[in-house]
């Protein structure tokens, strides 16, 4: 069953076609990665995918829903019962602490639940430091809080834009590695990247350029030299 | 949760928060200041304008020249006496020191220090029955000072001669006639001359404006016939108009003051949330809906109007204190009904400074946190 689809999805900025005629079906429990030059439509996709904007064309059907239909307050009661958002700039309320940053969610969700939060800190690996502020993290740790608060509710899509591009190596294994178990435990992730390691996980990579989707790569696909470097990479583990 | 963020978000972001908290607290120092000024106006100006003298004087009714005092006090039954201030008797003689005649005015000290507070004495009001107050004038031309022992002689209502030895205690300037008069107590007076229960006027002070004068100068006409009660008009007139332009000058102030702290709330509150965009858009995406972020932020501001609804509290009695010390020379009464009357008003006039803003929170786009503005 398809989780998510897009039939001719266009978005246009004036005379800027930042997505244009884009049709893509996401499979429940996929783990798509969606690449392309910068200005290539990437976030314009995730802003559409995630309810944050509607297109200027075209149709979504999310989890059965068709998008265009909703309401804005409806757009947010999904945003909110079925989407993860994990970001680049982590996004984290820099005067709450990590553990108040994931019951936030909960909070607009529904009520909050320390224990669960806790939970979830702990499996990012960060329970030791939930009551520091955001800025007494390191990224790579404010990052797994960003994580933790998507998972928080247990969403049916995660959405993920750059999730590694301000991280070092090191910290993004330990983000992939969160990212995997997800994925083996049935979730469905959309990740936006640059990084061909990142991408290299995926089922699916979605190539993107200007605004179209230029190519599709399974994951059996993935040309052999990046396929060596993920096996170098792995062994050297 | 709720309380949580918006105590965190104030406490862990001080700086912003404290420029509004000051906004508002000058705000509410400055209007309790005012209001309570302004009630208390009437009181203090009050005694201000009465301290400019009696503003009523009776006097012997008809052809006599000379009131008796019997009379008079059937006159002060008339008078409320939470209104009446004071009711001085004066009754002149003449009087001599070295062989020069001059006025001498039998008096209460007491209820003259009411009547007329503006004398200004140097040395001591008269105490014991042989003190005397003697005019500024007399004291330059006899070169007598507080403490110089004199001899006043004079002639008895029976044609008899008196001698007293007697103290200056004090030195009055009036600016006025008084200035050459020799003030002691009526009884004093009244023993030397030998007869008692009359004086030429009895000045009175009432706290009322000009209708109630007016209506009580009519009732103690009625009830003490031997009385002819005559109003001082110029002062009690211009009593009642400075009272109400002033007032309308404080309500004017605070109006104003009510508005520009108003408009440095909103400017502030305006500032907070262009500079917490990329939250509200982060709380939107992860699914707050309108109404939680414009409650997060009048909830803010509704905390930062009580706090500095009370800071401005405390601070606006002491300003208040301090305005009344200088402009009056005492202390202002506080009516506490203002306290939370301020406060309310503060907490009215920040959410009223917020509504602009938290509509533009509320319109913060969730997109915008994906975009790396
Ligand atoms: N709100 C907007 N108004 C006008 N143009 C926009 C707007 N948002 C995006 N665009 C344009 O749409 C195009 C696609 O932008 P988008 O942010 O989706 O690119 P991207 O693939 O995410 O790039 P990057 O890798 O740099 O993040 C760009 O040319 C951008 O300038
Ligand atoms: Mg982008």
């Amino acid at each position: 069953m398809n989780i998510l689809e897009l039939k001719n999805v266009s978005m246009i900025y004036g005379q800027v076609k930042a997505l244009y005629d884009v049709s893509l079906s996401v499979e429940q429990g996929e783990w798509l990665a969606i690449m392309g030059p910068s200005g290539s439509g990437k976030t314009t996709m995730m802003n559409i995918i995630g309810c944050m904007d509607r297109p200027t064309n075209g149709s979504v059907i999310l989890d059965g829903e068709e998008l265009s239909r909703l309401s804005p307050a409806e757009l947010t009661a999904i945003r909110r019962d079925k989407i993860g958002l994990i970001f680049q700039q982590f996004h984290l309320i820099s005067y709450l602490t990590a553990l108040e940053n994931v019951m936030v969610a909960q909070y607009y969700h529904s009520m909050i639940d320390e224990g669960e939060a806790l939970l979830a800190m702990e499996r990012v690996g960060l329970k030791e430091r939930a009551k520091h502020l955001p800025r007494q993290l390191s990224g790579g740790e404010q990052q797994r809080v960003c994580i933790a608060r998507a998972l928080i509710n247990y969403p049916r899509l995660i959405l993920a834009d750059e999730p590694t591009g301000n991280l070092d190596e090191t910290n993004e294994h330990i983000v992939m590695e969160i990212l995997r178990k997800l994925h083996n435990g049935g979730s469905t992730i959309i990740v936006v990247t640059h990084d061909p390691e990142v991408a290299v996980e995926a089922d699916r990579t979605v190539f993107l350029e200007h605004g179209r989707i230029s190519n599709v790569v399974r994951k059996n696909d993935v040309p052999d030299a990046v396929k060596a470097k993920d096996m170098q990479l792995s062994s050297a583990r | 949760m709720f309380m949580k963020m918006l105590v965190s978000s104030l406490i862990r972001r001080r700086s912003r928060m404290l420029a509004a908290l000051c906004a508002i607290a000058i705000g509410a120092t400055v209007l309790l200041g005012m209001a309570a000024i302004s009630y208390d106006i009437p009181r203090q100006m009050g005694r201000e304008f009465r301290s400019y003298g009696a503003n009523m004087v009776l006097v012997a009714s008809g052809e006599d020249a000379l009131l008796k005092l019997e009379d008079s006090d059937r006159a002060a039954e008339v008078i409320p006496e939470k209104s009446l201030v004071g009711m001085t008797p004066y009754r002149y003689e003449i009087v001599r020191i070295n062989m020069q005649g001059y006025t001498a005015a039998g008096t209460d000290f007491d209820q003259a220090r009411r009547t007329s507070p503006y004398w200004n004495v140097s040395g001591a009001w008269p105490k014991e029955e042989n003190d005397i107050l003697i005019g500024s004038d007399i004291a330059e031309f006899t070169r007598l000072a507080p403490g110089s022992a004199i001899n006043i002689t004079g002639r008895a209502s029976d044609g008899a001669r008196f001698r007293r030895d007697m103290t200056v205690s004090g030195i009055v300037r009036t600016g006025s006639v008084e200035d050459e008069f020799i003030f002691m107590r009526l009884d004093t007076l009244d023993a030397l001359m030998g007869n008692s229960g009359v004086a030429e006027v009895v000045e009175v002070s009432i706290a009322a404006d000009e209708d109630e004068l007016n209506a009580l100068a009519a009732a103690i006409s009625n009830h003490a016939p031997g009385v002819s009660p005559r109003l001082v008009k110029r002062v009690t007139q211009s009593e009642t108009t400075v009272l109400s332009k002033l007032q309308s000058l404080v309500f004017l102030v605070s109006l104003i003051v009510l508005v520009l702290t108003m408009i440095c709330v909103a400017t502030t509150m305006m500032t907070v949330v262009m500079e917490r965009r990329k939250e509200i858009g982060l709380k939107k995406a992860i699914g707050a809906d309108n109404r939680s972020i414009a409650a997060e932020f009048l909830g803010e501001g509704m905390l930062l109007g009580v706090m500095g609804g009370i800071l401005g509290t405390v601070l606006g009695y002491f300003f208040a204190q301090a305005v009344s010390m200088n402009v009056f020379g005492r202390g202002v009464i506080l009516d506490w009904r203002l306290m939370p009357a301020t406060v309310l008003v503060s907490v009215a006039v920040t959410v009223a400074a917020c509504l602009w803003p938290v509509k533009r929170a509320a319109d913060v786009e969730p997109a915008l946190v994906l975009r790396g503005e």
